[in-house]
């Protein structure tokens, strides 16, 4: 039977079912608990699990994300949930000189059973320090599972399979996404370590994941307007990445744009799109095509802001300079 | 609360029992063995990389140590060496990590300054200072979350005190009253910088103290004043007072690491403090309370020569992790879809 429900409230179920399900866990953080959480994912949960599963912690990225990291050795099971992605540079150090270097440097003798949330991503106004899209930065990184959940599904589903995983996890939860609501059926657990199509198609890859799943949906939704039917793939592992699921969907589609709101330098459409060439060149009908931001801290100004982030017109044109490329 | 601790215990007392006596004076000399083969086999080049020798400070590892219990985490910095031979990881596998070989506490993915071991509870020598504080207090919060009577020893240079990881990690402590005793390993100087050209504050009681944890300073060159003060400020972390901090002032006899050429300390200086050797100090004390003598004193460095030979020779006939296995306990299994 299906419900609606918004990507926020798809959070805050999962965390519930989480406290629920298993004494050791704990959400720590910066106003999770009195606050109800920055962006309202935890409201309530003080009230009905207490200030030791909830856990306002002081503004010490660094120490408080350090210490879930201790705690994950130590036995628990701690939800961190940093506030944004931008603040999460404070806590960089714990996060990849401690939690991704531990198991392998330890020669395998300690896990870090640790899920990280944090808000990413940009379209509220927020200016420049809260609005960027740093997952490519730690998709970077050997040792960490990255996630990106782009539909209330997803929400609803990835907490579970990510707190089950021995290894730490980061969880990257759009700004754009935590007002849209969605019918989903029965929480499902969800695939952390494969990517979804999300419409199939034949003509287009596109690739993309978190806020741009739905630009790349609207755009496919005008292109099949006009009979050209594009595959639309939501990564939502960000790392490590499912290459067979692009490379797949690619040879099919012969043409592929990867959309991504990070930088376009060194990035992650950078990436799959190197992979692309690595792969599937010869199936290529035109070289892959990027849409990212511009390169330039993300401004205030609506029209400034709107103007630096991928959009649904910019995803259609370069789909239809990939599709007149090649002789089609 | 802060500073109100003995400082120094008198130099003529030893209220330890003689067998425990012996064994610290066992443990000091068991280390300073251990390293100086070590920076012999540096030379060779058996060992590689950054090796940081703890000459000097042994008291500081041993005091400290012989106040936990096996249920105790302990936390410790790139000069760790001692604490792990302490906390019971065979110097076998302490040798055979710094030759790289997988016989190795780590399989000779960490060497030197990356030594684990699940088995003693040792949660790794950290080469990022300051970056064990943040991970104690969350063992701390572990343990006691899940209501197990244990503490976490952090060990850390004064270096570290300049750190925010430092600030962050006394102030949650504090905050959540969790079991961590903070032990500051004052050496004087953060690689060449010494503690007064570096930190405002040099009364490290008082940085601690301002969090509003019991602070103690002491020193660490004389073994048993570690363990008395160790074993006080355990017994408050023991009994749910929340953390506690002690500074232990000592020095290192050789250099930072070695690259070191050493021009920001005086001949003179390093001089001074050789005569306030640990294992001398504490062998004069065990022989002026009759416990020692010249043969018993030389049966334990004989003793600890063995160990050290035993632990060559293991290393030296290690076998490297194969290549193969490079990309191994990166992550756990891929998950069920």
């Amino acid at each position: 039977m299906s419900r609606r429900l918004s990507y926020r409230d798809a959070l805050r179920e999962a965390l519930r079912e989480a406290l629920l399900a298993d004494p050791r866990v704990l959400l720590m953080g910066e106003d999770v608990g009195a606050y109800g959480g920055t962006y309202a994912v935890s409201r309530g949960l003080l009230a009905e699990f207490g200030p030791l599963r909830i856990r306002d912690t002081p503004l010490s990225e660094l120490g408080f994300v350090g210490a879930g990291i201790g705690a994950a050795i130590g036995g628990l099971r701690p939800v961190v949930e940093v506030m944004s992605v931008n603040f999460s540079l404070l806590a960089l150090d714990a996060i990849v000189n401690t939690a991704a270097l531990y198991r392998h440097m330890s020669g395998g003798q300690f896990a870090v059973p640790l899920v990280i949330r944090m808000a990413t991503g940009a379209g509220r106004q927020l200016a420049a320090q809260h609005s960027h899209s740093f997952e490519a930065w730690y998709a970077h990184v050997p040792g960490l599972r990255v996630l990106a959940p782009a539909t209330v599904a997803d929400a609803r589903g990835m907490l579970g399979p990510a707190l089950a995983d021995p290894d730490p996890v980061l969880l990257f939860e759009h700004v754009q996404l935590y007002g849209t609501e969605d019918e989903i059926d029965e929480a499902q657990p969800v695939d952390i370590a494969r990517a979804r199509v999300r419409r199939a198609g034949r003509d287009l890859s596109l690739i993309t994941h978190g806020g741009c799943l739905p630009l790349a949906l609207a755009a496919a939704g005008t292109l099949a307007a006009e009979g050209i039917e594009a595959e639309v793939i939501d990564l939502r592992v960000l790392r490590p990445l499912d290459e067979a699921t692009v490379i797949a969907s690619v040879r099919k589609c012969r043409r592929a744009v990867v959309i991504d709101e990070g930088w376009r330098s060194v990035g992650l459409a950078a990436e799959v799109a190197a992979r692309i060439a690595e792969q599937a060149f010869w199936d290529l009908d035109a070289p892959p095509a990027r849409v990212c931001a511009e390169e330039v801290p993300i401004p205030y100004a609506r029209h400034l802001e709107q103007a630096a982030l991928p959009s649904a017109e910019r995803v259609l044109a370069a789909a239809r300079g990939v599709l007149g490329a090649g002789g089609r | 609360m802060s500073a109100t601790l003995a400082t120094t215990a008198d130099a003529d007392t030893l209220d330890w029992p003689p067998a425990f006596a012996l064994a610290r004076l066992t443990d000091m000399v068991r280390i300073r063995r251990m390293e100086e083969r070590c920076a012999q086999l540096y030379g060779e080049q058996k060992i590689r990389g950054f090796l940081h020798l703890y000459v000097g400070e042994e008291a500081v590892a041993t005091g400290v140590i012989a106040a936990l219990t096996p249920a105790d985490n302990v936390v410790a910095t790139y000069r760790e060496h001692g604490h792990a031979l302490l906390r019971g990881v065979p110097m076998t596998a302490i040798m055979a990590e710094m030759y790289g070989r997988e016989q190795g506490c780590s399989r000779g993915r960490g060497g030197s300054m990356h030594l684990f071991s699940r088995e003693a509870r040792l949660y790794g020598g950290n080469a990022i200072v300051g970056g064990g504080l943040p991970l104690a207090a969350g063992l701390a919060l572990a343990d006691r979350t899940l209501r197990r009577r244990a503490l976490t020893a952090c060990f850390f240079g004064e270096g570290a005190v300049a750190e925010g990881a430092f600030h962050e990690a006394m102030n949650l402590a504090a905050l959540w009253q969790l079991p961590v005793l903070f032990c500051c390993e004052n050496n004087g100087y953060a690689m060449g910088t010494a503690l007064a050209r570096s930190q405002s504050q040099t009364d490290l009681r008082a940085r601690a103290a301002s969090y509003g944890m019991p602070a103690a300073a002491v020193d660490g060159m004389d073994s048993v004043a570690v363990h008395q003060a160790a074993s006080a400020l355990a017994s408050l972390v023991r009994e749910g007072g929340g953390p506690a901090f002690l500074a232990l002032n000592t020095y290192r006899f050789r250099a930072h690491s070695m690259f070191d050429p050493e021009l920001y300390r005086s001949r003179q200086e390093v001089q001074d403090w050789l005569s306030r050797c640990p294992i001398q100090r504490l062998r004069e004390r065990l022989q002026a309370h009759g416990l020692l003598d010249e043969a018993g004193f030389a049966a334990i460095e004989r003793a600890a020569d063995a160990e050290v030979a035993d632990a060559v020779a293991f290393a030296e006939a290690g076998t490297w992790e194969p290549v193969s296995d490079l990309a191994r306990d990166l992550l756990a299994a891929e998950p069920a879809p």
